[in-house]
């Protein structure tokens, strides 16, 4: 739509890059980013000019936790519609995935976006339609908005909604891996503007930059991180300024605030991470799955879930290993036969590095 | 899941809810426009089926003159 390729533009910021002479690890938060690093070459572009980036926990679909998805899995069991995006469907449970239980029969439906499963409730009047809400900031303001317009009294949602800005502290706080920059999600920031990563760069003196999603996008992004560090500063920058603004999208902001409540969450991988989830206010639990099918869900409460036996989603998501180094990858872990959600989904890393290496 | 593309509104229903969305490669969809304050000929980022963030179609057209501005300063600094 926008024209924004420029082959010598993009051998110009290269070039300036490599001159910084660099050692350098940043971190992106968006499977969207890992998309164009991989598809484009440009992760191996960086590697040479110094820079490793690794994929941190930026994948909706991925960080959902085995509870979450046992909690659908059950819902489905029990005779609820169940509808959810379609990489959500393939992701494995302990036995199974919303993928085989649709194929045994159950009622499982893939949706493209919560209105359409609106109109499944609509459809289906004698039903119970239960919406596995995933997803950040960017589509956190639909299940919202959904909600705020009279839902059929037949529609619920499964919330696993998370928030970003947590998790990049809740990275840095666990120490596990030394950081020089965040590259920062264009879409969650065309809703949260700049001001949420703020305290980021002032607490752990890390640069960010918020990045667009083009490849010439990425290398100014990388250009700028390196900027910063070259000349010891610690700021949000904004590479992506065609589509986010400082105050981000007031309007979507208002309407999160208005149904959802911040909370501790645990995510894939992570231990449970200070107010990094959310929930609906108590206005809106009319349409909280977890209250309405509570009985349905009692058989879960206590139970711990583990990941999949040898998966390392969790190792992954947190930045320290690359997909290609789980011993499971590429192997007996395929898009075909995925034992853990990176593979699954189209913006998980694993499920990326398999599709444009080759393997 | 956070893919947004971008696309032109060439309709508004008479609910001002929805919208036609144009993508430019003969795509034409209706999407939710409650999120934003867009009229006839916006440039919007579509996610979900929700318009998420009208896309300033002046510096979008100037962003590459932008950057080589930012880059070729870079030099003079």
């Amino acid at each position: 739509m926008f024209h924004l390729r420029d082959k010598k533009l993009a051998d110009e910021i290269v070039s300036k890059i490599k001159k910084f002479d660099v050692n350098l690890k940043f971190m992106h938060v968006c499977g969207t980013h890992q998309d164009t690093l991989v598809k484009h070459g440009l992760d191996s572009l960086f590697y040479d000019c110094g820079i490793k980036i690794g994929q941190g926990p930026g994948c909706p679909v991925c960080v959902t936790t085995p509870k979450e998805i046992e909690e659908m899995l059950l819902l489905a069991k029990k005779g609820k519609i169940v509808a959810t995006f379609g990489d959500m469907i393939r992701v494995p449970g302990l036995k199974k995935s919303l993928q085989s239980m649709k194929e045994e029969g159950f009622d499982v439906r893939t949706v493209y976006g919560v209105e359409d499963a609106v109109d499944v409730a609509l459809k289906n009047p004698k039903k119970d339609v239960v919406f596995m809400a995933v997803g950040f900031e960017t589509t956190t303001p639909m299940t919202a908005s959904v909600l705020t317009d009279n839902p059929p009294g037949n529609f619920s949602i499964l919330c696993c909604h998370r928030v970003i800005p947590p998790a990049l502290k809740a990275i840095l706080d666990m120490g596990e891996l030394k950081l020089d920059g965040f590259i920062e999600p264009g879409h969650v920031s065309t809703i949260i503007g700049l001001k949420k990563y703020e305290f980021i760069s002032k607490k752990y003196n890390i640069p960010q930059v918020i990045a667009g999603f083009e490849p010439i996008d990425l290398l100014m992004a990388v250009w700028m991180l390196v900027v910063q560090v070259q000349k010891g500063e610690a700021k949000v920058e904004n590479e992506y300024f065609r589509a986010v603004n400082y105050e981000g999208n007031v309007k979507a902001k208002n309407v999160i605030n208005e149904v959802f409540e911040v909370c501790d969450l645990n995510w894939r991988g992570f231990p449970v991470i200070p107010q990094s989830g959310l929930k609906l206010r108590e206005k809106f639990r009319i349409y909280d799955a977890r209250e309405l099918f509570e009985d349905d869900l009692e058989e879960l409460k206590d139970i711990k879930f583990d990941g999949p036996k040898g998966c390392l989603c969790g190792e992954v998501l947190r930045g320290l290993i690359s997909s290609k180094e789980c011993p499971l990858f590429g192997t007996k872990c395929n898009p075909e036969n995925p034992i853990g959600p990176c593979m699954v989904s189209s913006e998980g890393s694993c499920n990326i590095e398999f599709r444009y290496l080759n393997y | 899941m956070c893919l947004a593309i971008p696309g032109k509104i060439v309709e508004i229903d008479k609910d001002k809810d929805h919208g036609i969305v144009d993508y430019g490669d003969g795509t034409k969809r209706k999407v939710n426009i409650t999120l934003v304050d867009v009229k006839i000929g916006d440039y919007v980022l579509v996610h979900a089926g929700f318009a998420i963030q009208i896309i300033d179609e002046k510096e979008a057209l100037e962003t590459l003159d932008l950057f080589r501005e930012i880059i070729s300063n870079s030099e003079e600094s």
